[in-house]
């Protein structure tokens, strides 16, 4: 009960998600009405993935201070490891499908080769890479969706942290990481099939029996699971001492080293637990997005992910969730075609061309005009605002809101 | 019967010939031997060229050329040769001495010569020595290229003959050379041949280097019934990097030296066609997932001599272990490959001297282009501290602005000089507008501009792709910029190249002038280093900015236009150079242009260094080169040069 108190806004969210899901599914085509059709769920299950990350870089930077330009190359490389599997898995059942029409049954060996050409054939090879060494092992590649962004995150950080390297040459650092990434896995021998990606993920193997409306729904509701997990996870996080530390470190980092605090352990520890929530958000988006490639992982996915949050409201956690879910199904709607074109007479507004430039712009105008973001709305209902500093910086940091900012 | 009446001519031609023999004609000679022309055969026509060739006519080269088009016809009336112009039935005949058009007939009085392709080449061959000797230096050397080209061996003789005549010394030059390639390609004598290989010692000519190579073209052999003679390159261990075990083994099989083994695959058919009643061999069929269960079967079929025998135990290691390979020049004659061999390991000696000081060069032009690309940065990075990811969308606007002024001035000339102070006023403008709308609101909290910039920076590119569409504008330089600056076959520059670098130059000049000398300069120094002491000085922080912002978008905008001359121009440019820019300006250490350019170099020179090890993969290139980067920044976190004191910050 006392955790409740603590975060008045976790009855609300746990409620909001829950009616949420339950109206997807009576709406939906396998287990509900069928008026929302499978590809909004799917969008729906993906943007629930969004939030998931969005919560991640909401801890790392609107409570921590680290402006990561990384997570989203954390979010590709979960996605990459469940992927491995996925296409391992169902291009190795419709290899030993058509083997088995052969006068002599296959040896492993044979399946295995076969499957190696199938799968990066694409690229002009057919032997294995070391990298896929575990990748007929479900349970295994479920660890290193875990593991692989979570050790990136430790190594990269801990070099970080250490040299002292923050604000915006951290951000700098952490986009050339990405950069590096993705640039990396465009090569064609890094060994996860160059720029065509992994493909053919919605496809779970074992059960084509199943149709994609039901699988949506399933990753739906597990999308929604572990977005309200994740949820609690932060909460969680942010509340008591440690929650306090890691605001300090955000407003002023000397000063809480001062204090007797390991800043750089504090750093380390939820970069990396961001790291591998946001690689389990990718676990679960890719394969309802069905196909991943390196340019998914590009530096601007990460700037997009921090521009979600800071559209939501950085430094709470239902921000973040508010914002990955407006700004990503709005871009849905823009993007879609489904948004009416203006016609000014002279020129007729096509929103599959300007959306772009209107999303830009508003980023600016929330940066400037409202830094709480939407999540600021709640603070006008519950009437919740800054005390009066006469003008004063709100926090001890330069880099902190001012009050006049803080007001608007 | 033919035969008898050009006897006949022939009779009366040479009392013809001996009655003014001071001026023999060409269709004397012609008339000679119009027998061989006639017959057009291979073997007998060669002293017939020739003679047209030696006989010192003018109009020598022009019969062998109208011969070799087939354009030579023989009127039957008198036997004579002439050249024709087929015009419907009627042919025009004109006379190879005077030029004059001796007849026009019907088409059944003529008859045409039609030389085989042999015999063609021979003209050819015999057509060589009169572009070699021909008046017109230019066609001298033109035909001295084509030689080079694709020589023959009959390209020699004539070629030999025309270099002691040669008067023009550069021409003479070519002549020797091409004289030596076309010696260690075709000549017969080994002295001779070693004589011109070593003239080639230290040469950085491609042809030489091309000559040379298919003399040293060796093969792989299985080496133990070699004959004495055989020039051997090396011996060669199978298992070897050159040789895999499998290739040794195909090496004796195809010397017959060892029978092949049925292989996995024709193993497995040979199984499939032996399948009687669901068995094979006495095995079931669903037990052959295992490769053992298989061989059991295989023997087991083998066995009762259905199919070739298979020794499991055999291992192709233990096959060609001790057995001799060998690579084995082509050219027979050791001294000569030898001479090559080491004739080649002085060419690429001088070629690895240039090849670095070619890569030294394209690192100076890659390190200019990221230097041109982050000197705008510097500022608005470097000395304001302000994250301005709308930087790439500043190129960008330049390289566009570029296009736009091409299309309005059509000559390339005057629209780069108008372009370049064009591009930077409207980058100049957009800079002022954005840190008067946008930055001066966020100067205390940085990473916020970061996100507000970067919005701008997705506006932008969407809006010059909604004006300019998505395919690539060109940005044409001027013509005196096309070519490149050569110096040798390996070692060459292109003028762009060179004119991106003199632009970085100046501008290296013009940041240092303006932040040095001016009053603009002072000002800006002083309210970066602390504005509410420059304010108390009667200073405006507020202009100051201002202005600078601009300079730095400013000298962005013409970063644009030196970019697009030498890369296409897109709406994403930008985001090419928008984080390599960071890192030259991180590298180098924030807030000092000599850091600037030396993290530039630094940067450029790593980059074409990682590509040489790697060439065909410059994704890995950039890859690693930011992997070293992210490590550096590990060690010198405030880059190579960095600021001390005040100015420093925290």
């Amino acid at each position: 009960m006392d955790f409740v108190k603590k975060h008045p806004s976790l009855p609300a969210f746990i409620a909001t998600l829950l009616i949420f899901t339950l109206a997807v599914t009576f709406l939906s085509e396998a287990y509900g009405t069928g008026t929302m059709s499978t590809s909004f769920v799917k969008t729906l299950g993906k943007t629930l993935c969004l939030a998931l990350v969005a919560i991640s870089m909401d801890l790392v930077w609107g409570y921590t201070g680290i402006l990561s330009l990384g997570h989203f190359a954390f979010f590709g490389l979960g996605g990459y490891m469940i992927g491995m599997w996925l296409m391992f898995a169902r291009t190795k059942l419709i290899v030993v499908e058509s083997m088995a029409a052969a006068d002599i049954p296959a040896t492993a060996m044979e399946i295995k080769d076969a499957v190696g050409t199938q799968i990066f054939g694409v690229v002009g090879s057919s032997d294995f890479p070391l990298v896929w060494m575990f990748a007929h092992s479900f349970w295994a590649q479920i660890a290193l969706v875990v593991l692989v962004p979570g050790l990136l995150a430790l190594v990269f950080g801990w070099l970080a942290f250490r040299s002292r390297v923050t604000g915006v040459y951290l951000s700098i650092l952490t986009q050339a990481m990405t950069l590096a990434l993705s640039l990396y896995l465009f090569q064609n021998d890094s060994g996860l099939r160059g720029n065509n990606g992994l493909s053919g993920l919605q496809n779970l193997p074992g059960l084509d029996a199943v149709s994609q409306d039901a699988v949506s729904i399933w990753f739906f509701w597990a999308s929604a699971f572990a977005l309200l997990v994740t949820y609690l996870i932060a909460n969680f996080v942010v509340s008591g001492k440690f929650g306090s530390v890691i605001r300090g470190i955000r407003d002023d980092e000397a000063r809480v080293r001062f204090l007797g605090y390991s800043v750089e352990g504090f750093k380390l520890f939820v970069f990396v637990l961001t790291a591998i929530i946001a690689g389990i958000g990718g676990a679960l988006y890719y394969p309802q997005a069905g196909i991943i490639n390196p340019a998914e992982i590009a530096p601007i996915a990460s700037i997009y992910l921090a521009v979600w949050v800071a559209i939501g409201g950085r430094g709470r956690i239902y921000g973040a969730v508010i914002g990955a879910g407006v700004v990503s199904l709005v871009s849905t709607y823009f993007t879609g075609g489904q948004a009416p074109n203006i016609n000014l007479g002279f020129y007729t507004i096509k929103w599959v061309d300007w959306w772009q430039v209107l999303l830009g712009l508003s980023f600016v105008l929330v940066t400037l005009f409202a830094p709480k973001g939407i999540g600021g709305l709640f603070d006008l209902i519950s009437g919740r605002l800054s005390p009066s500093r006469k003008g004063a910086p709100l926090g001890p940091d330069q880099g902190s809101l001012r009050e006049q900012e803080a007001e608007k | 019967m033919i035969r008898r009446i050009l006897a006949a001519c022939l009779v009366f031609l040479t009392l013809a010939l001996s009655a003014q023999a001071q001026d023999r004609t060409i269709q004397d000679v012609l008339q000679e031997h119009a027998e061989a022309i006639v017959k057009s055969s291979r073997t007998t026509i060669g002293p017939a060229i020739e003679a047209v060739a030696n006989s010192g006519q003018p109009s020598a080269q022009t019969v062998l050329q109208k011969w070799q088009n087939k354009d030579m016809w023989q009127w039957s009336e008198n036997g004579f040769f002439y050249a024709a112009t087929v015009d419907g039935s009627e042919i025009t005949l004109t006379d190879f001495d005077t030029g004059d058009i001796v007849a026009t007939v019907a088409k059944g009085d003529v008859t045409q010569l039609k030389p085989n392709s042999g015999i063609r080449a021979m003209i050819g061959a015999a057509l060589v020595q009169f572009q070699l000797n021909d008046p017109d230096a230019e066609r001298r050397r033109e035909a001295l290229l084509a030689i080079q080209r694709d020589g023959e061996a009959s390209h020699l003789a004539p070629l030999r003959a025309s270099i002691e005549t040669e008067d023009n010394p550069d021409i003479k030059a070519l002549k020797e050379v091409t004289e030596r390639l076309l010696t260690i390609s075709f000549d017969k004598d080994d002295a001779r041949r070693i004589a011109a290989i070593e003239g080639f010692a230290a040469s950085l000519s491609l042809d030489a280097r091309a000559a040379l190579n298919p003399v040293l073209s060796a093969k792989l052999v299985y080496a133990e019934d070699l004959p004495e003679t055989a020039n051997i390159k090396r011996e060669i261990k199978p298992g070897s990097e050159a040789l895999s075990v499998s290739d040794a083994f195909a090496l004796m099989v195809s010397a017959g030296a060892a029978t092949a083994q049925p292989t996995l695959s024709e193993r497995k058919s040979a199984l499939t066609e032996h399948i009687i009643d669901g068995k094979v061999g006495g095995v079931p069929v669903a037990e052959l997932t295992r490769q053992d269960a298989r061989d059991h079967a295989y023997q087991a079929l083998a066995s009762e001599g259905l199919v070739p025998a298979f020794d499991p135990a055999f291992s192709m290691e233990a096959a060609v272990k001790g057995v001799r390979f060998a690579e084995v020049y082509d050219e027979p004659s050791a001294a000569v490959t030898d001479a090559a061999q080491k004739t080649l390991h002085t060419i690429n000696r001088a070629v690895g001297v240039n090849q670095f000081l070619d890569l030294s060069l394209d690192g100076l032009s890659l390190a200019s282009i990221y230097f041109l690309a982050a000197i705008g940065l510097a500022i608005t990075f470097g000395v304001m501290g302000v994250i301005n990811m709308a930087h790439g969308e500043f190129i960008m606007m330049g390289a566009y602005t570029g296009y736009v002024v091409q299309q309005i001035i059509p000559d390339y000339t005057i629209s780069i000089l108008v372009a370049i102070p064009m591009a930077f006023a409207v980058t100049f403008a957009a800079g002022v507008a954005m840190e008067r709308l946008i930055i001066r609101w966020l100067y205390n909290r940085p990473l916020e501009t970061l996100l507000a910039t970067f919005g701008v920076s997705i506006a932008l590119q969407q809006i010059a792709k909604n004006i300019f569409g998505t395919q690539a504008r060109p940005l044409t330089s001027p013509g005196w910029l096309d070519g490149a600056l050569v110096f040798n076959d390996v070692l060459a520059i292109s003028y762009i190249r060179i004119a991106i670098f003199v632009l970085a130059l100046i501008f290296l000049g013009i940041f240092l002038f303006i932040m040095k000398k001016t009053r603009l300069g002072l000002e800006t120094r002083a309210v970066t280093q602390n504005p509410r002491m420059a304010a108390s000085m009667g200073i405006n922080p507020d202009r100051v900015n201002m202005l600078t912002f601009g300079l730095g978008s400013g000298i962005a905008g013409v970063a644009g236009v030196a970019i697009g001359l030498y890369a296409k121009v897109t709406s994403e440019m930008g985001t090419d150079y928008i984080v390599q820019s960071f890192m030259t300006v991180v590298v180098g250490g924030v807030g000092n242009i000599w850091g600037t350019l030396l993290g530039a170099l630094g940067i450029g020179f790593l980059q074409k260094g990682i590509e040489w090890f790697n060439p065909s993969n410059t994704l890995a290139a950039q890859t690693y080169m930011i992997i070293f980067i992210i490590i550096f920044i590990q060690f010198r976190p405030k880059g190579i040069i960095a600021l001390k004191g005040r100015a420093a910050g925290d």
